[in-house]
């Protein structure tokens, strides 16, 4: 068995908290899991969950209470293995004074290459995130979506084998987001493995190999994103058209949903061939029939809720 | 030999080069040496020695400012900004970072200080007197200023690691000050009667840095010679101290929990 | 970092810090060492004006009257019996401190005796003393102390009985004012200086100051005193021995077989008094009394 890209063993976080900081607050409670070589992982939950406060944990801002954690084998105590990890902070601040260029050059000093091999390397990732035409100007006067770049350039300067990435697609807009993922994808291509944390789902089930689920600092499933979604199916929704002038049978029209000029319908599953029937009678144009799949969204605030009222609603950002 | 500082020093010369208050503070000291040779002019004779002892004083004052105001951010505003967040996941040890800070602004200092006290030369040649061989007293001055400001910046980045710009100006301030005094409290503790109080004062005269031993201002203005040995001793002492502080620092910072 | 790693390095630290503190202790003594056998650097005071620190001070004025009353005081003390020393600065930083602070007595008190004190001891210039005593009794004029000094002035150093009497009656007069001080006056007034007078001005001098170093001088000056009553006493006893047996006594033991004597008289210091060749008493050569130089010497009154 191949050693797993991540390892991580019961990795605990408490934080004092109080006026007299006495009392502890446990912000990442045991954590346990393991990602493998090539994965793209996908790390959700929601705000406060304990998200950042792995990521931080694993890259060595911060120091944990208990446990331990490894990076292809090596400890996250170890200063070597920072050779084999990148990492995007969520909202990355950079050294504004600088240009792209320059900090990519700052930090490709930590490296083991050469001057001309570092110019050189440097000038690739601002071509490939983008940034080739602002790679000169100063980081103050990036956007947003600019920053992030700037951010993923950062994170995946050394080659590394694995990367952290926080949040990589917040404050993006579509097309940002777009590009995020086309270049998640492309890492993926390459080998490496990818640890991204998000709130969104979408972007989870979109790119993902396997998801955790983090809600209070715990665990809450860990899985396909296939797995974690039960694949009970409720209901069916019906999409479809009424002929100019037709009229909906009275037996339907509390259950119609109008959307533009479409009409939308939700019906049990054991009722579906009963209303197809119904909806042919008065002529109307099927236009789709798809099962209702409680998605990851549903399964997220279901435990999100069960979480919730464990910890009696103690919700605090961990920043 | 480590070198991983070596790119955090040249990146926080670039910082301190590119932040136009330190251009302000240049200026403002080399218009204070101007004003000494007005000064100077009020009394026949020692207009040399109020252009010196002005000029140090001032390149020694606007120094100090430097070395505190940048020094007590050297490492709380990289935290405040979240700049460290990228740059520790990088293969570069805490300490290496430390160090890397620390040598950045030193080597502003000389920059600056260089520029001053070419300043103060250029105010000595304006005076009219042709350079005598005990203006080299000056440059040993300059030196011990650059030992003294080394020192207060080693002090502000210790505190920079734990407490709030506010907080680390006046720690750093109380301390320099104490050293400037510390051969008069430990005076004052030895003219008391109480035996507790003498001793109390002379542990923190060995305790505190005795920034009094750096000042060659008087010496330099009354050309009087500096024994060598005074120098290498005060290099020393500088060196021994500014290490402890780095090894107290690397120690806080290691295990500093970053937000 | 492992946890063999860690402990590794808090032990490192551990042991560094404390012993790069004494390091540190070590080498700045050897720096007190090397700056101290270098020659007292001249001292610069290069701003005189009183006025002009006043005005500079933004209004922290006895801060800075604390400051340079802390110089002053430092000033003498490392010159202190230092051979060749002289006291220039004195006066200034005592001037710079009484503007800075009208109030300080103590400064004028120190004035007095060391800016008027001759030789090694201090400055030498009793007009000086005198100027800033006045000062004193003009911006305290309550402080029947500094009336006193301007008295002890005008009485040991410049011999002018007419004004000490002067100044030692209004300090008597002043609220506080000790009534002895008026008999005081009267007998300077009237005999002029003598031993007995300048005991009775000394030990003022004492009781009333509270710097160690005024209390030093004056103790010393009152034991010289002592000890120059004592001679003349024990001059008396010769005469009469030269009366009796024809010269004057090799030794105090001569005067002990003759039994004009009693016991063995010692200075103040605990050392007996010998005979010089001249038959005149003096002091022991292995004493440290110092008796003062031109004293009034009226006979002290009879025991």
């Amino acid at each position: 068995m191949s050693t797993p890209a991540i390892e991580i063993l019961g990795l605990t976080k408490d934080y004092p908290a109080g006026f007299w900081r006495k009392t502890m607050r446990r912000s990442l409670d045991h954590l346990s899991l393991q990602v493998e070589d090539g994965e793209v992982f996908g790390f959700l939950g929601p705000n406060g969950a304990g998200k950042t406060t792995t990521l931080k944990l694993m890259t060595g801002l911060i120091f944990p209470t208990a446990g331990t954690a490894r990076v292809r084998g090596r400890s996250i105590d170890d200063v070597a293995m920072h050779r084999e990890i990148g990492f995007l902070p969520e909202q990355p601040y950079f050294y504004d004074y600088l240009t792209a260029r320059e900090l990519l050059d700052y930090y490709g000093h930590f490296g083991t290459l050469s001057k001309t091999a570092r110019h050189e390397r440097v000038t690739q990732l601002l071509e490939r995130v983008g940034l080739a035409s602002a790679a000169d100007v100063q980081l103050r006067k990036y956007s947003k979506g600019m920053l992030q770049r700037t951010g993923i350039a950062q994170a995946i300067l050394h080659d590394p084998k694995v990367v952290f990435l926080d949040e990589p697609m917040s404050g993006l807009d579509p097309v940002g987001r777009r590009e995020v993922r086309d270049i998640i994808l492309e890492l993926k291509k390459e080998g490496k493995t990818v640890f991204f944390s998000t709130h969104i789902l979408s972007d989870a089930e979109m790119l993902c190999d396997r998801v955790a689920v983090l809600a209070g600092g715990k665990l809450q499933g860990v899985g396909a994103p296939g797995e974690i979604m039960s694949v009970e199916v409720h209901a069916m929704d019906i999409l479809f058209e009424l002929p100019p002038g037709g009229t909906l049978p009275a037996s339907l029209a509390g259950r119609v949903t109008p959307i533009g000029g479409r009409c939308r319908m939700e019906v049990p599953e054991a009722e579906l061939y009963a209303s197809l029937e119904q909806l042919r009678r008065c002529e109307a144009r099927i236009l789709s029939v798809s099962p209702v799949r409680p998605t990851l969204e549903d399964y997220f605030l279901r435990m999100v809720g069960k979480q919730q009222t464990a910890s009696r609603g103690v919700e605090v950002a961990v920043r | 030999m480590s070198t991983a500082p070596m790119p955090v020093a040249v990146n926080t010369f670039r910082e301190a080069v590119r932040d136009r208050v330190l251009y302000n503070l240049v200026f403002f000291a080399l218009l204070m040496i101007g004003a000494a040779i007005l000064v100077g002019q009020i009394s026949i004779g020692i207009d040399r020695l109020v252009i010196i002892n002005l000029g140090l004083s001032a390149i020694s004052v606007f120094g100090l400012v430097m070395a505190i105001f940048i020094g007590v951010g050297l490492v709380s505003k990289e935290i405040e900004k979240r700049t460290l967040y990228s740059l520790l996941a990088q293969p570069v040890r805490r300490w290496e970072f430390l160090v890397g800070k620390y040598a950045g602004l030193v080597l502003t200092l000389v920059v600056n200080t260089s520029f001053m006290t070419l300043g103060l030369a250029a105010a000595l040649f304006y005076v009219g007197r042709p350079f005598v061989r005990s203006d080299a007293l000056i440059l040993v001055a300059v030196y011990f200023i650059l030992l003294e400001l080394a020192l207060v910046t080693a002090i502000a980045l210790f505190f920079s690691c734990f407490s709030t710009p506010m907080l680390s100006t006046l720690f750093t301030l109380g301390i320099y000050v104490t050293g400037i005094f510390a051969s008069d409290i430990r005076e004052f503790g030895d003219l008391t009667k109480s035996p507790g109080l003498k001793a109390l004062t002379r542990v923190i005269y060995y305790l505190v840095p005795n920034f009094h031993n750096f000042n060659a201002i008087a010496a330099a203005s009354h050309g009087e010679a500096i024994p060598l040995v005074l120098v290498a001793q005060n290099t020393l002492y500088a060196a021994l101290y500014i290490t402890l502080l780095l090894v107290a620092a690397s120690a806080v910072f290691s295990r500093r929990n970053l937000k | 970092m492992t946890g063999t790693m860690q402990m590794r390095s808090l032990w490192s630290v551990l042991i560094a810090v404390p012993s790069l503190f004494a390091s540190i202790a070590l080498l700045q003594m050897r720096i007190d060492a090397e700056t101290r056998s270098i020659a007292p650097q001249k001292d610069d005071l290069l701003l005189r004006s009183p006025a002009a620190i006043q005005k500079m001070s933004f209004g922290y004025d006895s801060l800075l009257a604390d400051i340079y009353w802390t110089r002053a005081v430092q000033y003498y003390g490392a010159r202190f019996n230092t051979k060749g020393a002289t006291y220039e600065l004195l006066w200034p930083l005592l001037d710079i401190t009484t503007t800075l602070d009208p109030k300080m007595i103590v400064a004028y008190r120190f004035g007095a005796i060391f800016l008027s004190e001759k030789g090694t001891a201090g400055a030498g210039r009793p007009d000086l003393a005198i100027e800033l005593v006045k000062r004193g009794i003009a911006a305290n004029p309550d402080e029947w102390h500094l009336d006193y000094d301007l008295g002890f002035l005008y009485y040991w150093r410049i011999k002018d009985y007419e004004s000490a009497a002067k100044s030692f009656l209004a300090a008597s007069k002043k609220p506080n004012g000790p009534q002895w001080l008026a008999v005081t006056a009267a007998r300077v007034a009237q005999k002029g200086g003598s031993l007995e007078t300048s005991r009775i001005i000394w030990s003022e001098i004492y009781e009333s100051n509270k710097d160690p170093k005024i209390r030093e001088r004056a103790l010393e000056t009152l034991q010289g005193l002592k000890a120059a009553q004592d001679e003349m006493g024990l001059d008396q006893i010769a005469a009469e021995y030269q009366k009796r047996f024809g010269r004057f006594p090799a030794s105090v033991a001569e005067l002990r077989s003759a039994g004009l004597l009693n016991g063995v008289p010692v200075d103040p210091l605990g050392y007996p008094y010998v005979f010089g060749p001249d038959g005149k008493a003096a002091l022991n050569p292995d004493s440290a009394v110092v008796i003062p130089q031109d004293l009034n010497s009226l006979p002290a009154p009879s025991h």
